[in-house]
């Protein structure tokens, strides 16, 4: 049986082109939700909040918020439908986006 | 041709240098994203599920063949290729980058357009019925009222901050086309028994969330008061619309709140503190703009078409295409195309640079260079000689476009919804694509008849489903999307908001309970009804007996 670890992910678009980025725990912006950090503890949310607000200020990125997550296998599949979709690009052009530049979340969200 | 003039000319260059230089500072971080977002909104750019949105003006919906291919060289160089029509007759870019998007303003203005007024607290870009100057109910082409209406608001100090954005529609035809009574101020176009000519103004329409038929303020405006008498109606809005509630902050809920007779005397109490004289628009002002929207010099032809006539009898698909999609001209000869931007299982307002380039050469060659954008995210030739028609469908047929579904169940508004929208609660783009699928046989479609379905992805209404025949709202029920379906919506001349039929539905669920509506209607529709007609003969009682009978 595969462990699931609950947390909460740092995202924001990158203020210059817009994209989706998620954050690590080094204070890296990463396209790919694989490579967020996946704050499971509260402090470690806070952690990753100060970090974002660092680079809100520094005008790397903006528009900052936590979202639910879970690891599963291995990789982070977001809790809600929206953050899937960031996750990956519009559903209804999987030709478009994270999803088809190899950065896609390992999460489809479900046919509409 | 529409243009706008040497003022809007000085006035948007200089309005995208100072867009580069704002934009250059937020780069730089000489200006901070609380600061910046005002002035890019008012530039039409948003930021998005996936990245920025550019959302570009495109006054009347009408765009010249330049004009369109500029549209398409945008979207190759700066987006990924493609562009969505939408419901305010505008085209919205999904993929744009800050570091791009003053170049991309740059472009518009080499063309005569610009993103202002697209977005914010101000009235925004005129919507006007997508057939004007070719319509053959038309009284008089509305795009000049639109204009100086355009020209008289357009960074009018007075109503730049608004208690909340501002939408005007315009129809001249009798049928409405233009949506008129579900805008903030609708006009409509009346002859009298004088045969003078005065506009019925509408005031308090509007989707959202609190979806609202507009009242009737004045039945017959001569139009050289028309200024001056929307001038008061937008000071009383000024001074009593609310500003502490966002969701009650359109002119609407002030209407409805006041009434209609205490939003009225209030108006004319205003209305005659300033006398008309003093704001009269001049005739030679009029003539002026109307010079603008000058129609073609058609030809004199015969209103029989041999060519048209013999294609329609050798080529069945282009007879259904001509009969579907093509509409009476006021000019013996010619014809309106409407070129549906809903193929099969396809995008709802989805064009490729390529297909616009397609439209832009059709519209260059066979339509006096002129193409409309409909609220129903399709395009229309306005002016295409019937001999031609044949010639358009070919072209267009390669090109993908020439799907015979104009006005029938395959016609569907969608907005972008959760695909790209961040205010979005579920997904709209999959549902009109799965109905779209579902009904792709044109024969059922036909036998449905007129029929509009309208699905929006949450409740701010782009997609309009409140006035849809079929409205469909995508909500978010616990990290679930599910769907509402409401029925007798319409944005006609005799317009109504839909009424929730019951419970939601899941996404798949959808397009069954669809055909088990429509299947409702044509066992108790009369000869010739439409679906329209039958709902609001029978109410909703025998479509929610069908759909929630077997639960």
């Amino acid at each position: 049986m595969s462990t699931i670890e609950k947390g909460q992910v740092m995202t924001a678009n990158r203020l210059g082109d817009g994209l989706v980025v998620f954050l690590n725990r080094a204070g890296n912006w990463s396209e790919k939700i694989d490579e967020a950090t996946l704050a499971l503890e509260p402090q470690a949310a806070a952690a990753l909040e100060a970090l974002a607000a660092q680079d809100v200020k520094a005008n790397y990125v903006t528009g900052t918020y936590l979202f639910d997550a879970e690891r599963v296998d291995g990789r982070i599949k977001a809790s809600h439908i929206r953050e899937r979709i960031r996750t990956l690009g519009p559903t209804i052009r999987v030709d478009l986006g994270k999803q088809a530049e190899g950065k896609a979340g390992a999460f489809a969200a479900e046919e509409a | 041709m529409y243009r706008y003039d040497e003022f809007d000319a000085k006035f948007v260059n200089e309005r995208t240098a100072q867009f580069r230089d704002q934009a250059n500072r937020r780069l730089k971080g000489e200006l901070t994203e609380d600061e910046f977002r005002p002035l890019r909104l008012m530039n039409g750019l948003y930021l998005q599920l996936h990245a920025y949105m550019l959302r570009v003006a495109i006054p009347y919906g009408t765009l010249s063949g330049a004009q369109m291919r500029q549209l398409a060289y945008i979207a190759e160089k700066w987006d990924k290729g493609y562009g969505h029509f939408t419901t305010r007759q505008n085209i919205q870019y999904n993929w744009i980058k800050l570091e791009d998007a003053a170049d991309i303003l740059q472009a518009l203005a080499d063309v005569e357009m610009h993103a202002i007024q697209t977005s914010g607290n101000c009235i925004r870009n005129v919507t006007t019925d997508h057939w004007a100057g070719a319509a053959v109910d038309e009284l008089a082409d509305p795009r000049p009222v639109g204009e100086l209406i355009r020209q008289w608001s357009s960074l009018h100090p007075e109503f730049s901050y608004l208690p909340r954005k501002f939408k005007f529609a315009i129809t001249g035809a009798p049928h409405d086309r233009a949506a008129v009574k579900v805008h903030d101020i609708g006009l409509r176009l009346h002859k009298n028994a004088a045969g003078d000519l005065g506009w019925e103004v509408l005031v308090g329409g509007g989707q959202g969330r609190t979806p609202l038929v507009a009242v009737t303020v004045r039945e017959f405006l001569p139009q050289n008061e028309l200024v001056a008498y929307l001038e008061a109606i937008m000071r009383v809005y000024n001074l009593y619309g609310r500003r502490d509630n966002k969701y009650k902050a359109r002119i609407k809920i002030l209407v409805h709140e006041l009434g209609a007779e205490k939003f009225r005397a209030e108006v004319e109490a205003e209305y005659a503190k300033h006398p008309a004289q003093q704001t009269q628009v001049e005739e030679a002002e009029l003539a002026r703009i109307a010079k603008y929207f000058a129609l073609p010099s058609f030809e004199k032809l015969s209103r029989f078409a041999p060519h048209f006539e013999d294609a329609k009898l050798s080529t069945p698909e282009f007879a259904r295409w001509a009969r579907n999609n093509l509409a009476a001209h006021q000019v013996d000869g010619y014809t309106i195309v409407n070129i549906s931007l809903k193929p099969e299982g396809g995008i709802p307002g989805d064009a490729s640079a390529e297909q616009m380039r397609v439209m832009a050469r059709l519209a260059e060659r066979y339509s006096h260079n002129e193409l409309r954008v409909s609220h129903a995210q399709n395009i229309v030739l306005p002016h295409v000689r019937l001999e031609d028609a044949f010639e358009v469908w070919k072209a267009l047929k390669e090109a993908d476009l020439a799907t015979a579904n104009y006005g029938l169940a395959g016609d569907i508004i969608a907005c972008p919804g959760l695909d790209y929208c961040s205010l979005a609660t579920a997904r709209s783009i999959p549902v009109a694509q799965a109905i779209s699928r579902k009904f792709a046989d044109l024969d059922k479609q036909q036998d449905y008849g007129p029929l509009k379905i309208n699905i929006s992805g949450c409740i701010n209404a782009c997609g309009h489903h409140h006035v849809g025949h079929i409205g469909i709202l995508g909500l978010d029920k616990k990290g679930e999307e599910y769907y509402q379906i409401t029925l007798g919506g319409s944005s006609s001349e005799h317009a109504s908001i839909g009424t929730i039929l019951g419970p939601g539905f899941a996404a798949d669920e959808v397009p069954d309970a669809i055909e088990t509506i429509l299947n409702t209607y044509v066992k108790l529709r009369h000869s010739g009804e439409d679906f329209l007609s039958a709902y609001r003969r029978v109410g909703p009682k025998p479509f929610k007996e069908a759909l929630y009978a077997a639960a």
